[in-house]
């Protein structure tokens, strides 16, 4: 089914999402308590924090220990959820992490916003591109990045009922909405828009709708190039990637991170072992990123509908060049 | 659990527990014996004079929390939570063999009476502030006790933890430091300096209680005088000998990460009062 041509109706930020979520989950989950370091402005976890002080812990600037006293608070049967930006999540806190949640396989949801170079003008210092890299390796981690608000708010109110520590991933600014009303996000579970027989775009987060644009304009010129929302980056969805593979014989990754470690990388390992297949990679260039308006900066590190359709093109050329 | 303030009885447990520990770590032929025998006056007290738990259910609600920040002291841990019923010491002999659920820092997946996995220096004391939080929103009046090493306070997060602490009022709450005076290059002051420790913990919002770690007496004077502070977090600040209890490991930096000798062991348990 083409699903290509859902109407844009809106667009708003997956954080925006976060917290109004977080807010309703947090009235008919009393378990819940959330933890934030000196950012729940941003990151939206301050919605909560105004609902509900007495389960809201500001930690201040220390997402060290801000992620150990989550893994504490889990312990006493609570659900936290700790919320900063990507980069200090998952960089200043990655041994925390590592350690204390993971090892011991602790429920504890790490919810970080400002993902991506998207953040703009703060520059290389606040733009994670290495944050699904570093969560990858983790043993016992499920990673999520929403493509939405919609897809945003499933993943939030599903990963609330699973056990396990989670990584979600959000962003900064606005995105369109694309996901429909009525999806249902599973764990671990691709969302196909459509599978195309040239090639296949395999996307998260905020390049979810670029591939669906790039698809669209190269319908014009006669490809049929399929999009696939990616959303849990771990466990990927390795089914639908082979069977993508296996029709087009061609795929290109599309993720707002650097090509090393992240989506393009959970495919290309999944592709190399079970079905081999050429795969472009749309991503961060393995460089920091710089200050510049969002929309310039994708510009810039060539993640645009233009670049992937460059891709789609070099994909098919591989294949054909193969044959 | 019985609950008896016979410091004799306890000194008793106390020395059986080091016997304990240096055997197991002979057999393991590797592991940390100067940071297990400094605290085990401390976590002796604390598992046979003042926490509440039940080995038989290790998660009962309403037990006291104990988290070994100083993760390497995992031989005295084990050694412990044996004795106080919650496995078989036979498991002892395991130690940091391929599968055996006695891993060479503790890993609360693998077994009972282990709250949190530690090992990487540090993060303890916040895994503690989290638990004690969660106590208190529960309404459960159990307490958490958090062992740390001295070296270990040059960690970053123990102070991030501390000031959270005290910002929240965690007065069910009680850090002990096991101020052995030694890390693994040397000499702490001489590593990194960290005095003075009371006042720096006191600037941090903490109620101070300074003891000799090997007075059974004080010990346990701390622990129950920690138990009345309200208000705030308190922290006993134990000075400790590190390879306490057997002469020829006492205070020698070298017995940080090494296990004794089969020689050594027969020596230090003539020493202990064994055979």
């Amino acid at each position: 089914m083409d699903k290509a041509e859902t109407k844009i109706v809106k667009a708003k930020a997956t954080r925006v999402a976060y917290g109004e979520t977080l807010l309703e989950l947090g009235k008919r989950r009393p378990d819940i308590v959330v933890l934030d370091a000196d950012l729940s402005g941003s990151t939206n976890t301050g919605k909560f924090g105004k609902a509900f002080p007495e389960r809201f812990f500001n930690i201040g600037i220390s997402e060290q220990d801000m992620m150990g006293t989550a893994a504490g608070l889990s312990l006493t049967g609570k659900l936290p959820f700790a919320s900063t930006f990507a980069i200090f999540a998952t960089g200043r806190a990655w041994e925390q992490i590592r350690q204390t949640i993971c090892y011991s396989n602790l429920n504890v949801k790490i919810v970080a916003t400002h993902g991506g170079i998207t953040v703009g003008e703060d520059g290389a210092s606040h733009q994670a591109i290495e944050d699904l890299a570093l969560m990858r390796v983790l043993p016992n981690m499920t990673i999520i990045v929403p493509a939405d608000a919609i897809e945003t708010e499933r993943v939030i109110e599903v990963i609330a009922e699973e056990y396990g520590p989670t990584y979600v991933r959000l962003g900064r600014v606005k995105v369109p909405v694309i996901m429909p009303e009525d999806y249902r996000f599973k764990t671990g579970k691709a969302y196909i828009f459509h599978i195309g027989k040239d090639v296949n775009i395999v996307a998260c987060g905020i390049m979810v709708d670029k591939a669906l644009r790039a698809s669209e304009i190269l319908k014009g010129e006669g490809l049929d190039a399929g999009v696939i929302n990616m959303s849990t980056i771990k466990p990927v969805d390795e089914e639908a990637i082979i069977s993508a593979a296996k029709i087009s014989r061609a795929m290109v990754t599309a993720e707002e991170h650097s090509i090393i470690g992240g989506l393009g990388g959970a495919v290309s390992e999944v592709l190399s072992e079970k079905y081999p297949v050429p795969v472009r990679k749309i991503g961060i260039r393995d460089c920091f990123g710089c200050s510049g308006d969002p929309e310039g900066l994708l510009k810039l590190y060539g993640l645009t509908e233009e670049d992937i359709i460059r891709a789609v093109k070099e994909a098919v050329r591989m294949k054909n060049f193969n044959i | 659990m019985e609950i008896t303030v016979d410091i004799k009885a306890l000194e008793d447990k106390a020395r059986l527990i080091r016997i304990s520990i240096l055997k197991m770590l002979t057999l393991a032929g590797s592991g940390h014996t100067g940071g297990s025998l400094s605290a085990a006056d401390i976590v002796t007290a604390l598992y046979f004079y003042k926490m509440r738990y039940n080995p038989k259910e290790p998660l009962w609600k309403e037990r006291d929390r104990f988290i070994l920040s100083k993760g390497h002291a995992a031989p005295l841990l084990y050694a412990t939570l044996s004795m106080a019923g919650y496995f078989d010491a036979q498991l002892l002999k395991t130690l940091r063999k391929i599968g055996s659920p006695l891993q060479g820092h503790p890993n609360s997946k693998s077994l009972p009476g282990i709250e949190i996995s530690t090992g990487s220096l540090g993060q303890g004391l916040s895994v503690a502030n989290g638990i004690a939080l969660g106590l208190r929103l529960d309404g459960i009046n159990s307490r958490v006790y958090c062992l740390l090493g001295d070296g270990e306070i040059q960690e970053e997060q123990v102070w991030e933890a501390a000031m959270t602490a005290a910002h929240y009022h965690l007065d069910n709450l009680c850090a002990i430091i096991d101020n052995n005076g030694l890390q693994i290059d040397g000499p702490v002051k001489e590593v990194m300096r960290i005095d003075p420790l009371p006042q720096k913990w006191g600037a941090f919002g903490w109620h101070i209680i300074e003891i000799d770690g090997h007075n059974m007496e004080e010990i346990v004077n701390a622990m129950d005088e920690a138990e009345t502070i309200k208000g705030k977090p308190a922290v006993i600040i134990a000075h400790t000998t590190k390879g306490k209890g057997v002469s020829f490991f006492e205070g020698r930096v070298e017995y940080h990460g090494i296990a004794p000798t089969p020689e050594e062991l027969s020596k230090a348990l003539k020493e202990l009062g064994e055979i």
